[in-house]
């Protein structure tokens, strides 16, 4: 086998000029990180709630969030993806997706991945959210309702504060996810870092170079997530406190 | 202070509670017993809505628990529960837990609340445990900050759910005198518990429960001396032998 | 107002169905490859031999830690080339049919593994011992004793993974082979139907694992029952 191994690939400028392949694979992972954190919020967001609408009495809420966990969870991250970005524009009101068509194909592509990613992800944690209250004494429902708290109240300052430190492990594998998923977004054109990668293939030939860095660099984040989510799993543990169950 | 008036409560077809009435009044103190089972503990959870009935009224301080209209909330914090299991909140302080519900229900400034309840973790025997987490303390030590989180909301009657039963044996008795203090100064209790001790020393009357029946409602001195249903002295002679 | 055509669908249903087979195709084989190197995975791991449980908890972490669409570029565009340049075949589809199998079999068989770890460390220690006192080896104890009992508390988590699988590989799309998904998109690309018929391959995977789900859901409670 004779491949060239040429590291220095990535000090080269790029064909188009005004910057090197390197600055290329570090916008790309610019990118990566404000899609992965900004749908992370929106999964967070939406997910909170939906987990407590599964869990309030009232089949009307609780149904709507199993609906939506249902929906989200048994169709193909890249079929949601793609109805996003190319079905949804088209049939909006003529008006709407005309406004929406004429936006930066960027911003198109990034808004597309963002809402994906985050109401994706928001379904598995909504599940979590779920797990983690219904793993809860029943008796503590009922002391924060017997001391007058209303069910917001109770579930405010006694269920979610208990809830969320028990599912700090599992979130973590979902914000861990959701970086890897963020890879996806490279099917409609958004340039992440896997699509940074293969634009450098497309353009060097130096194939094994650019997966090797892209590759480490999402190695990268993952280790990085994790050290941030043992951080907060250590600042949030509760003295004393063993595990759920009464 | 509280009545309870022909209350029935099913799961489905099975049949919790059935035509259950008897009233408590100011400054009494009432044992419910039973074997397990027999209701007690929804009964009592029943008083403050926890559990909702199906048939009859129950009213506390003339509200009545089971009408729609009814701000729970609002009677709930005037009516102190202790569960069995203590329910202290894992994730706060001792002194958050007796803060919490006074700041967030009845609008106390901060330092008001801690201030009562600091005063009423010195009466339990525990301020010296202000700035531990509940997980830090021993059964018998939780239960009394417990009781002491719920008189901390100035209540008018106090419930209490098998407030003992989870308790290592060598505990019972420091949360027993707490109850016992309490009984004498006048507070008025529902007490389900199987401590017939505690009934002898504080109880006005005690209640015997059956398959979802109140069975026996007599004075304390009558439900000892002479219990009616053969069941009730069947219950007595295998706790008093336990 | 958008206005619908479903027209296109009818005629390309057997093209579909010749990309739901492939579909189903990589899945089989990427489940069954994956449960059984898993299983290796997982042993390897847990077994006392350092370079062995190194070697396995470094595959995991790898393939755990790095999407799936970069796993599937890697075998797309470095795996033909490697076989093209060393043993001098062409690319063709049937290459990239067989390195997407590859790849989803050797990147599910990381998921597989943690889940066969766990299943494994939750067969009571004492069945172990049990099985040693008995006078057996470690892998016919293994084998006769912890395994079945641990793969009958799996049943559920690995056909669970197998539905995750089973949407995931419309991921090959990166590759253009046709698969359900990729067979839709072409269809829809074609004669300008892309709405209609990502709307239908998303109603057709819907329909399939949400019914494959309340099956595991039923299996599952039968087990614990």
């Amino acid at each position: 086998m004779s491949y060239h191994w040429n590291w220095s690939v990535f000090l080269a400028q790029v064909p188009s000029g005004g910057t090197t392949y390197l600055g290329w694979m570090l916008s790309g992972l610019a990118t990566t990180l404000a899609l992965s954190l900004s749908a992370w919020l929106i999964a967070l967001a939406v997910g909170s709630l939906m987990g407590v609408l599964r869990t309030v009495p009232g089949r009307w809420l609780s149904g709507i969030a199993a609906l939506y966990v249902e929906l989200f969870r048994n169709i193909p991250l890249l079929v949601q993806l793609f109805i996003w970005y190319f079905v949804l524009p088209e049939i909006l009101p003529t008006g709407i997706g005309n406004a929406y068509k004429a936006i930066n194909p960027m911003l198109q592509q990034f808004t597309a991945a963002m809402i994906c990613l985050g109401l994706f992800t928001g379904a598995r944690v909504c599940e979590q959210v779920r797990s983690g209250i219904d793993s809860l004494p029943r008796g503590q429902k009922y002391a924060g309702l017997a001391l007058g708290f209303s069910l917001p109240q109770t579930y405010r300052h006694v269920l979610l504060p208990m809830a969320f430190r028990i599912i700090v492990p599992p979130l973590t594998s979902e914000f861990l996810n959701i970086f890897k998923n963020s890879a996806v977004a490279s099917t409609i054109g958004l340039l992440e870092l896997a699509a940074e990668g293969r634009q450098l293939v497309d353009y060097t030939a130096q194939p094994y170079e650019s997966f090797i860095a892209v590759t480490l660099t999402f190695m990268m984040l993952n280790a990085l997530v994790m050290v941030l989510m043992h951080r907060v799993e250590g600042r949030t543990r509760v003295p004393g406190y063993i595990g759920g169950g009464s | 202070m509280i009545s309870i008036r022909k209350v029935s409560k099913h799961y489905g077809s099975f049949q919790v509670l059935t035509d259950c009435s008897t009233d408590v009044q100011k400054g009494e103190v009432i044992v419910v017993c039973g074997p397990s089972g027999s209701g007690k503990s929804t009964l009592i959870k029943c008083v403050n809505g926890l559990e909702p009935f199906q048939q009859g009224e129950i009213l506390v301080n003339g509200i009545s628990v089971g009408d729609p209209k009814t701000n729970l909330s609002k009677l709930r914090a005037h009516v102190g529960m202790v569960f069995q299991n203590f329910e202290l909140f894992p994730h706060m302080s001792v002194t958050d837990n007796l803060a919490i519900a006074q700041i967030k229900v009845l609008g106390r400034g901060r330092e008001e609340a801690v201030d009562r309840g600091l005063k009423l973790l010195d009466r339990v025997g525990l301020l010296a445990q202000a700035d531990k987490f509940p997980g830090q303390l021993s059964g018998g030590q939780q239960q009394r900050v417990a009781i002491a989180r719920a008189l901390a909301m100035d209540p008018i009657c106090m419930l209490f759910d098998e407030p003992t039963s989870a308790l290592d044996p060598e505990m019972v008795n420091e949360v027993l005198d707490v109850m016992v203090g309490l009984a004498l100064g006048g507070m008025t209790m529902m007490v389900v518990t199987h401590e017939m001790g505690f009934a002898r020393r504080v109880a006005h009357r005690v209640i015997f429960m059956d398959q979802g029946r109140i069975v026996e409602d007599a004075p304390k001195e009558a439900f000892f001396g002479t219990p009616r249903s053969e069941r009730a002295q069947q219950f007595l002679s295998k706790i008093l032998h336990h | 107002m958008y206005e619908f055509d479903w027209s296109s669908i009818p005629g390309a249903l057997p093209f579909l169905w010749a990309g739901m087979k492939t579909t189903l195709e990589i899945t089989a084989l990427a489940v069954a490859v994956g449960i059984v190197w898993g299983t290796l995975l997982a042993i390897m791991r847990m077994s006392g031999i350092r370079l062995l449980s190194w070697f396995a908890a470094g595959y995991v972490n790898l393939f755990r830690s790095i999407p799936l669409v970069m796993v599937l570029l890697w075998f797309f565009l470095i795996v033909p080339a490697l076989m093209e340049s060393v043993f001098s075949i062409p690319r063709t589809s049937d290459t990239r049919l067989a390195s997407a199998m590859v790849a989803f079999a050797l990147f599910e068989a990381a998921y597989y593994a943690e889940i066969i770890r766990a299943g494994i460390q939750s067969v009571h220690k004492g069945q172990m011992g049990a099985a040693l006192a008995l006078g057996m080896s470690y892998g016919q104890a293994m084998r006769l004793v912890v395994l079945p009992q641990a793969f009958r508390n799996m049943v559920p988590l690995l056909l669970t993974q197998g539905i995750i699988l089973f949407q995931d590989t419309s991921l090959v799309y990166v590759s253009s082979l046709a698969d359900f998904f990729g067979a839709a998109y072409k269809v829809g690309d074609r004669d300008g139907r892309l709405v209609e018929l990502l709307l239908f391959a998303g109603a057709v995977y819907f329909l399939i694992c949400f019914s494959a789900s309340l099956l595991v859901k039923r299996f599952q409670k039968k087990v614990i029952a």
